[in-house]
């Protein structure tokens, strides 16, 4: 489905501040899977993503989507079939515009200069009942005034209106309070298992990694130095997640937040 | 009877200058409330439309040369939007540029001079005033004008921002990023919207021209603070949750309402070179006001700190003084 071939990134190429943020990546990733990705901060987690999504192009390698070489089209072009969620709630949405006009453009239905019909009315409105928000009554409130929560719940429903091939998580629950963080991550998961939404996942917080989804990759230095899945990593518990980072890395996870949760 | 006579008159032209520049406004409007792009080649643009408008309408086409004007200005908004989305330069930065090398092509356009007479031009303005020759809306043949164009404009704008494009350009000046997960392509928006306000800022320039029956050089000058200052004075009006149409309908009222108090000024004898001063004090308290506004607590509480600061001095000195 997502198949890496040796990715290189290198950042501030030609200068002291020179960074290997990739280094050789290479993974692929079957149909249906969701995984999640753990490592430390600084670890190319994030870049991976970027990678994937196109915000830069890599230094060498390739990237294939669904048998299709993605490897230098668009950012805009890839989001038909990439859906991304970041830690920020703010950066999903349109603040300035309302509920009912950032799914409209999530959902792109039509032709550049066709209007809303109260037929998409009716089915924004019965998607956003799924959300359990009362956002369904607020659908003319701008999106600025929407909680954190909200927001980042509205923009999983805009990344997988239209259900992308792939949908990239990148810590996308860690700006919120837990409860309504795992409410989010309730939605995510029933909207993911629903549509068989292929699923990458970035968290920093252990137990989530090993719990949600099938398959839990582990960075570090730009490298991928710990994939596992099935039955080997049901039996996996977060201290040894904590043993296998040392030994694969040399270092000890450090991180409060990882230890904590 | 003559004052109110002449009081009507100064109204009737108030409000037709007022119409004809809210056009350009309307423009602003599309470039930096929805873009959020300040566009700073408004100025060529301005006076490139009444130009090529003055000419074609010379030659004898009053109807084609406000589309030749309009087409004119997209082409304007063309040139800047591709500097900014292909070309990496400011957003600013381009503005100024296309407005420098607009000089000389308005220059080319009007045969190297510096001044188009329209006196004997039929314009539309002229052919109005013919149609409507002897009925009692005569005398207001070029009020009508203007308020057609005003209308088309507003009701375009009002329906075009609520296209699956329109929303695009609006979201392109909200959260660009947002746009690129839509996978819209936020340079080919914002290269729309900018040909758009600029066939608009044209069509303002070449119906400003045909009604004043000449074309200067600098016809153009100061228009994008004047047209700012306008859509800053129409916001004041604003609820928070005005629609589209709600606001583009406030940005016509800011430009009758500039031009009116500009009308008053110079019946007080304000000289008329004084307007772009006044223009550009306008934009600088309207953009500045809820700045302030957001920083006078601070400043309040830096004031109250050194007048408490200043009193527990004064009290340890004249203590230190009984210690003494």
């Amino acid at each position: 489905m997502l198949k890496i071939t040796k990715i290189t990134k290198v950042f501030n190429k030609g200068t002291v501040d020179a960074k290997l943020a990739l280094d050789n990546v290479s993974v692929d990733i079957k149909k249906g899977d969701f995984v999640s990705i753990i490592g430390a901060n600084g670890a190319g987690k994030s870049t991976l993503f970027n990678a994937i999504a196109g915000s830069f192009y890599t230094d060498s390698g390739t990237i294939e989507l669904d048998g299709r070489d993605i490897t230098l089209a668009p950012e805009h072009k890839r989001a038909k079939q990439i859906g991304r969620l970041f830690q920020d709630p703010l950066k999903g949405t349109a603040p300035g515009m309302t509920i009912e006009e950032n799914l409209a453009l999530a959902a792109g239905k039509g032709g550049w200069l066709s209007l809303l019909s109260k037929k998409d009315h009716a089915e924004f409105r019965e998607k956003l009942s799924l959300l359990e928000m009362g956002l369904e009554d607020r659908m003319q409130h701008p999106v600025g005034l929407l909680s954190g929560g909200q927001r980042q719940a509205l923009t999983l429903m805009m990344a997988t209106y239209n259900t992308p091939k792939l949908l990239l998580l990148d810590e996308h629950t860690a700006a919120l309070d837990p409860a309504t963080a795992e409410k989010v991550l309730r939605i995510t998961n029933s909207i993911i298992e629903e549509n068989g939404i292929t699923c990458l996942m970035v968290t920093h917080n252990m137990s989530t990694a090993l719990e949600l989804g099938n398959r839990t990759l582990m960075m570090d230095n730009g490298k991928i130095i710990y994939d596992v899945e099935g039955e080997k990593r049901s039996k996996l518990t977060i201290s040894d997640l904590m043993k296998l980072f040392k030994e694969a890395s040399g270092k000890v996870l450090d991180n409060d937040r990882m230890l904590l949760s | 009877m003559q004052f109110f006579d002449q009081i009507g008159g100064l109204l009737q032209t108030a409000v037709e200058l007022g119409l004809i520049s809210s056009i350009t406004v309307l423009a602003l409007f599309l470039s930096y409330s929805m873009l959020n792009i300040c566009d700073l080649s408004t100025d060529g643009c301005f006076t490139f439309g009444a130009a090529v408008g003055a000419v074609v309408a010379i030659s004898g086409h009053p109807y084609l040369s406000i589309l030749a004007a309009m087409g004119a200005g997209a082409l304007s908004g063309l040139v800047t939007a591709i500097l900014q989305t292909k070309m990496g330069i400011n957003s600013l930065l381009s503005g100024i540029i296309v407005n420098t090398g607009l000089f000389s092509i308005i220059m080319v356009v009007m045969g190297e001079r510096p001044l188009l007479n329209m006196n004997f031009t039929d314009t539309v303005f002229t052919k109005m005033k013919e149609l409507l020759k002897d009925t009692f809306l005569g005398q207001y043949h070029k009020i009508i004008v203007a308020l057609i164009a005003v209308i088309l404009v507003v009701v375009f704008l009002s329906v075009f921002l609520r296209t699956k494009l329109g929303l695009a350009i609006r979201a392109t000046g909200n959260n660009p990023d947002m746009v690129k997960s839509s996978s819209i392509n936020p340079a080919f928006t914002t290269i729309v919207g900018l040909c758009i306000s600029g066939s608009f800022t044209a069509l303002s320039g070449c119906l400003l021209a045909q009604y004043q029956k000449s074309v200067s050089s600098d016809l153009g000058s100061g228009r994008v603070t004047i047209a700012l200052a306008s859509l800053l004075i129409g916001g004041i009006f604003l609820m928070k949750q005005s629609r589209i149409t709600g606001r583009a309908i406030f940005s016509v009222v800011g430009a009758l309402i500039f031009q009116m108090v500009y009308t008053v000024a110079l019946r007080f004898n304000m000289p008329a070179y004084m307007l772009k001063l006044v223009s550009a004090v306008i934009v600088i308290i309207a953009i500045s006001a809820p700045y302030l506004k957001k920083k006078f607590p601070e400043f309040k509480r830096s004031f109250l700190h050194g007048r408490y600061l200043s009193k527990l001095r004064t009290e340890n000195d004249t203590g230190d003084k009984k210690d003494a």
